[in-house]
């Protein structure tokens, strides 16, 4: 703490009108008109102006002109949070009713993909507020350096977004009425590698629900067709079953729906005794559980399946990262064009506002990311 | 520390030793890399905490408490809020507030539907059977 007084003490030596600065809260208003009636009693706007090109006329002094600034990024970040808050708050919500789904699908997530893309914003971060000193030091050939690097750390950012997202449409796992995903959790690697007990444990259980199903279907139930049960189903048993001639998905479905429903967590030996099998360990039930794979929360009861309203999750996920990603976006376009201003030499110590406040807006971005990965990514 | 002041200089006498440089805190380049190095030191520490088991709810708390320390990291000294003036702050910490009090309020009504959508499913369940 003691050896940054020193960096602290090196302020005050700034500034045209006295610094409200230190005064506190609310100064920033009375700062300006201090600043307007400074130069009031001087008289004279024009040498000010005449040695600051880039001073805007409405402005008198350099700093009135950074300070009018930094308060309106600040204003602009506020409500960039609380535009975000939307999307957190029906996040928290979900994932305080429905933890399981949120359990199931992050094992869709690459952590690596995440990881590596917050390590990329990070350094992105430091290379934007080593350009802010760049432009106030006039570091000019740093300061394009650190834009570029800036950029290069944005558009990488924004490949392996493109990566993740490509890999999520070819799996299926897609928001609303579209998710369809083409495997099941615990044939996923992250999932054998974390639970492999459990893994193996649904695959057995698949197994057995669809050795049920056969006699299920020899005899045909007499039961009418529901919707809900077949269209939900990702499990193999619908279509073998729809082989057995005159009977139809539905009815099959029904038909082992009736024979299997009370076994749900295969805890119970219940009425297949016959199958007096070893009772399910911890570490085999737990994780599957867990994600919603069975057990009450499960989509379908009867076999190894998901969560119901698992897509919720995947919502979320494209909602958040597409802002974020629309917002890296619009970085990336800032400092593009903030590249050609500063390539001009334009920045230097009483002009380098717009490279503070993109650099803010920037760090605001990578903020966001700091949340969502661990929201995301690390759902344990 | 000296060894800052002296490369602050050169921008000061490029201003032509006018009093209106420096409009706001310069960070140094040690503290900039310091911070980078912090915050990936937090992001390794967050990845690698998941492999424990924390209890059902201990994971998420500390995942946040690490997200938090590193959002204080980047906004204090990236975002120079440690310098910078405190009304920049307070606005920073209203959003912040008013952030935390929309979460709050729609978490605490959470579960009063609950009751309507098992009814629901009932009610549905019973229409199949029959």
């Amino acid at each position: 703490m003691s050896d940054r007084a020193p960096e602290v003490a090196e302020t005050p030596k700034r500034s045209v009108p006295p610094p409200a600065a230190d005064h506190g809260h609310g100064d920033d208003h009375g700062h300006a008109h201090d600043a307007h009636d400074a130069h009031d009693a001087h008289g004279d706007h024009d040498p000010i102006h005449a040695a600051n090109p880039h001073l805007a006329h409405h402005f008198d002094t350099p700093q009135q002109q950074f300070d009018a600034g930094k308060l309106g990024i600040w204003l602009f970040l506020l409500t960039e949070v609380l535009f975000f808050a939307g999307l957190f708050c029906a996040y928290t919500v979900y994932r305080a009713m429905r933890p399981e789904v949120f359990v199931y699908a992050h094992y869709f997530l690459d952590t690596r993909l995440g990881a590596l893309n917050t390590c990329v914003l990070l350094v992105s971060s430091l290379t934007a507020a080593w350009a802010v000193r760049n432009a106030q030091l006039s570091q000019h050939r740093l300061l394009k350096l650190n834009i570029v690097i800036t950029i290069a750390c944005a558009c990488t950012f924004m490949l392996i977004k493109f990566v993740e997202y490509r890999h999520k449409f070819n799996d299926g796992l897609l928001p609303g009425p579209r998710f369809a995903p083409t495997e099941q959790v615990w044939e996923l690697p992250s999932f054998k590698k974390k639970h492999p007990e459990a893994a193996e444990y649904a695959e057995h259980l698949l197994k057995r629900a669809e050795k049920k199903n056969a006699p299920a279907v020899a005899a045909p139930a007499a039961a009418v067709g529901m919707p809900a049960t077949t269209g939900a189903s990702p499990a193999p048993s619908p279509t073998e079953t729809a082989e057995a001639p005159g009977v139809g998905k539905k009815p099959a479905a029904e038909a082992v729906a009736q024979v299997a429903r009370p076994n749900a967590a295969a805890a119970t030996p219940g009425e297949n005794a016959e199958e007096h099998e070893a009772r399910p360990t911890e570490e085999q039930l737990e994780p599957l559980i867990a994600a919603g794979v069975i057990g009450p929360k499960a989509e379908n009861r009867d076999v190894p399946s998901r969560p119901r309203n698992a897509h919720v999750f995947f919502s979320c996920y494209f909602f958040m990262t597409g802002l974020h990603g629309i917002h890296v976006l619009v970085g990336i376009g800032i400092w593009i064009w903030l590249l050609f201003k500063a390539n001009k030499k334009v920045f230097g110590p009483n002009y380098f506002g717009p490279i503070d406040y993109t650099a803010l807006y920037w760090h605001l971005v990578d903020l966001i990311w700091i949340y969502l990965f661990p929201l995301l990514y690390l759902i344990h | 520390m000296a060894e800052h002041a002296t490369v602050t200089e050169p921008a000061d006498a490029h201003a032509g030793g006018h009093d209106d440089h420096g409009l706001a805190h310069t960070m140094p380049i040690w503290m900039l890399f310091a911070v980078l190095g912090l915050l990936l030191l937090l992001t390794i520490l967050t990845v690698s905490v998941t492999s424990f088991d924390l209890g059902s709810q201990g994971n998420l708390i500390v995942a946040m408490v690490i997200a938090t320390v590193k959002a204080a990291l980047v906004v204090s000294f990236f975002m120079h809020l440690f310098w910078d003036k405190k009304f920049h702050l307070i606005l920073f910490f209203t959003s912040i507030l008013f952030l935390i009090l929309f979460l709050s309020m729609a978490v605490t009504d959470r579960g009063e539907y609950d009751k309507d959508v098992e009814a629901f499913r009932a009610a549905q369940a019973q229409l199949n059977q029959k």
